[in-house]
């Protein structure tokens, strides 16, 4: 804890000198602005995107810059907590910060976003999920590359729809706060969707002896999908419940499923069965390089968020190549027309501020093992 | 559609399915109340062990490629022996030092055999869900039936009612049944008039958990999965249909179980499944509110 601790401010004090000698040195430069938790018990959320942008940096400013212009970092600290990031945030904003990478919790992004859209910035988290962020589209100078915590939800509700062609779904859960949620996300984009009703909705108690009674109701329901929004130990016996009943019904679920226990206890009927999970980014070349610089210049492997945040840099700093200009509005459509290739594939912004193509992917059980669904 | 006959009926016989192993278990509950007035809370983990044994044979003896009825008995048998071993042992080692000792330390001891039980199956095997194997064939008569019923829960209905007539037949009219009811009525008088009480406790053990062994074999093949907790879940529920037919009853705890089973079926077929068990426990207090001492319960006035 020490060590780290003492790691950390190590950290922070040569920002600062790199800070101090900036502002004395060259008024000329693109200021880019780090904000998370550095220090205290989540700092292992924040320190991973830090040195994601120190690696970005070094490599842009070794190739001479952004516009011509070299690179500098303003690092600041939240510590994760939303009174703290308003100040954190007004002082990137004072120290003239031309966009933010950050924040790193949803709560301290929330409340930093509100000084940012007042002074115009651009921010950009690699991490913070809730998903009024984007939708409840208070925040255009907001963007991120973590997909949202409905992004699963509607990932399944897609597929269903788009895929499976299912006009009558029913939607089960778990009672739990990631069951539940899941199928509740589920639940309101399938009622706004008029190509399918949800039919039945339901929650079902964890680790009851068996659940005829339930796979009886969906049976009578005339649902063509099921949507599961829960763990693999339900999954599987509604699954082999309703296959030994040979019902036909899809079988949609979570990254709560998209585990081998799954396929190993559900056996034979678990074949066919899809699940939403997190892209496999291991046969991503760029993932790779971006790991093995982390490594070489850390001597470890990266912590969390690490690719998001590798991927957000590099489309702050494409963005502002692209646009020629750190001004407000140029780097909003630059973000939104202009594809990046990063460590989490090409991806773009919506005018939402979420990234496409980024966070889950479908797969389906085939031959005992999950595969993706192209 | 709202009324569908087949829609009823399949409901109705999920429901004798699960009613069928709550009864299997709760008669080990409610023998040992009736006999030593304990509430041995290892029970649903004995049953546990019955499922996890025949996991373990049925692995042996499907890999010396055996077919799947014969793996059926002998996994059953060897489960059934297995728990009985288990439930005797338990007996003598938690509750046979405490007997005199005041009924709370007794319930204290079991709950502690309970998690001990628990865990140990945790440590000594996995915490992982493990598949476990379909034994019980699809039988060609009841294709015509399917999708009302499997022949799963034929078997299980059949072995339930083969279990509670021997075990009634074993109670009315044995020589050993007849010391467990006199143990049951008074204990000191059994005693008194030459019945050997540590070995009608230990006969109720061993039966109980045998039931439980053979519940335990059934559901798992039913379902297709086990794992170290199930003992728990299940034992709790049975342990209230045990309560709600009237403890200490056997009639009762059939009676109970399948009460208690009809119920979860039926609400959650008809109402929703998010309040199964706010169901299932809205009975118990209905009817113990109006016939405290259970279903069929003796009302019983304590002896000052």
């Amino acid at each position: 804890m020490d060590m780290r601790k003492t790691f950390t401010v190590a950290i922070v004090g040569v920002f600062l000198v790199f800070t101090l000698v900036g502002i004395s040195a060259a008024a000329d430069t693109i200021k880019l602005g780090v904000a998370g938790p550095h220090s205290g018990d989540l700092a292992s959320y924040g320190i991973p995107t830090v040195r994601a942008a120190e690696i970005i940096v070094k490599k842009v400013n070794a190739k001479g810059g952004v516009m011509g212009k070299q690179v500098e970092l303003l690092v600041e600290d939240d510590v994760c907590k939303p009174e703290i990031a308003t100040n954190t945030a007004t002082k990137l904003a004072s120290e003239g910060a031309d966009v933010v990478l950050g924040h790193i919790c949803s709560g301290a992004t929330k409340a930093a976003l509100g000084i940012y859209k007042g002074a115009k910035k651009i921010a950009m988290s690699p991490s913070a999920t809730n998903p009024a962020l984007t939708q409840s589209g208070d925040y255009p100078n907001f963007y991120r590359t973590i997909a949202s915590d409905d992004a699963q939800a509607q990932l399944e509700v897609d597929f269903a729809l788009n895929n499976l062609k299912a006009k009558k779904i029913a939607v089960l859960h778990d009672k739990g706060d990631y069951g539940k949620g899941l199928a509740e996300f589920a639940k309101s984009f399938l009622e706004k969707d008029p190509r399918a009703e949800v039919v039945l909705y339901e929650g079902v108690t964890p680790g009851a002896m068996d659940y005829s009674a339930v796979v009886q109701k969906i049976k009578q329901s005339g649902a063509d999908a099921v949507i599961f929004g829960g763990y693999h130990p339900e999954a599987s016996k509604i699954v082999s419940q309703m296959r030994k009943k040979k019902m036909k019904t899809a079988f949609v679920s979570d990254d709560g499923v998209k585990d081998d226990t799954f396929i190993k206890v559900a056996g034979q009927y678990a074949e066919g069965v899809y699940a939403t999970g997190p892209k496999d980014l291991s046969s991503n070349a760029m993932y790779n390089e971006a790991v093995e610089e982390h490594r070489k210049a850390y001597g470890e492997d990266p912590g969390a968020f690490y690719p998001q945040a590798y991927a957000a840099t590099l489309a702050l700093l494409n963005a502002i190549e692209k646009a020629g200009s750190t001004d407000y509005d140029a780097l909003r459509k630059a973000l939104q027309t202009n594809d990046v290739d990063t460590p989490l594939g090409k991806i773009r912004f919506d005018e939402k501020g979420d990234a496409t193509g980024v966070g889950f992917s479908v797969y389906v059980v085939k031959n005992g093992k999950y595969v993706e669904v192209k | 559609m709202f009324w569908d006959f087949d829609y009823f009926m399949e409901l109705f016989l999920a429901g004798l399915t699960r009613g069928s192993i709550y009864a299997l278990i709760a008669l080990g509950y409610t023998m040992v109340y009736g006999i030593i007035e304990l509430i041995n809370f290892a029970h649903g983990e004995i049953y546990m062990i019955g499922a996890f044994t025949a996991l373990i044979v049925t692995g042996v003896l499907t890999l010396m490629g055996w077919n799947s009825v014969a793996i059926l008995f002998i996994a059953a048998g060897v489960a059934v022996v297995y728990s009985s071993a288990y439930g005797y042992t338990v007996e003598k080692i938690a509750y046979k030092p405490l007997r005199n000792a005041p009924r709370l330390s007794a319930l204290i001891s079991a709950i502690g055999m309970s998690l001990f039980l628990q865990n140990y199956v945790l440590l000594a095997q996995t915490s992982d869900f493990l598949p476990f194997p379909a034994l019980i064939p699809e039988f060609d008569w009841l294709r015509p039936w399917e999708h009302i019923v499997r022949s799963s829960q034929v078997v299980i209905y059949v072995t339930t009612a083969i279990v509670m007539i021997l075990l009634t037949f074993m109670i009315k009219f044995t020589r050993i049944g007849k010391a467990m009811r006199a143990v049951s009525q008074d204990k000191a008088m059994a005693m008194l008039v030459g019945v050997d009480v540590n070995r009608v406790i230990s006969v109720t053990f061993i039966v109980g958990s045998a039931t439980a062994a053979i519940g335990g074999v059934l559901i798992a093949s039913h379902i297709g999965q086990i794992n170290f907790y199930i003992g728990f879940i299940a034992g709790i529920k049975a342990f209230v249909a045990a309560v709600l037919g009237g403890i200490g009853s056997i009639p009762g705890a059939v009676l109970g179980s399948l009460v208690l089973g009809w119920t979860e079926s039926f609400f959650t077929g008809y109402i929703s499944s998010d309040y199964e068990d706010v169901f299932a426990f809205l009975i118990l207090v209905f009817i113990l509110i109006f016939r405290p001492s259970g279903i069929l319960g003796r009302a019983e006035s304590e002896k000052v």
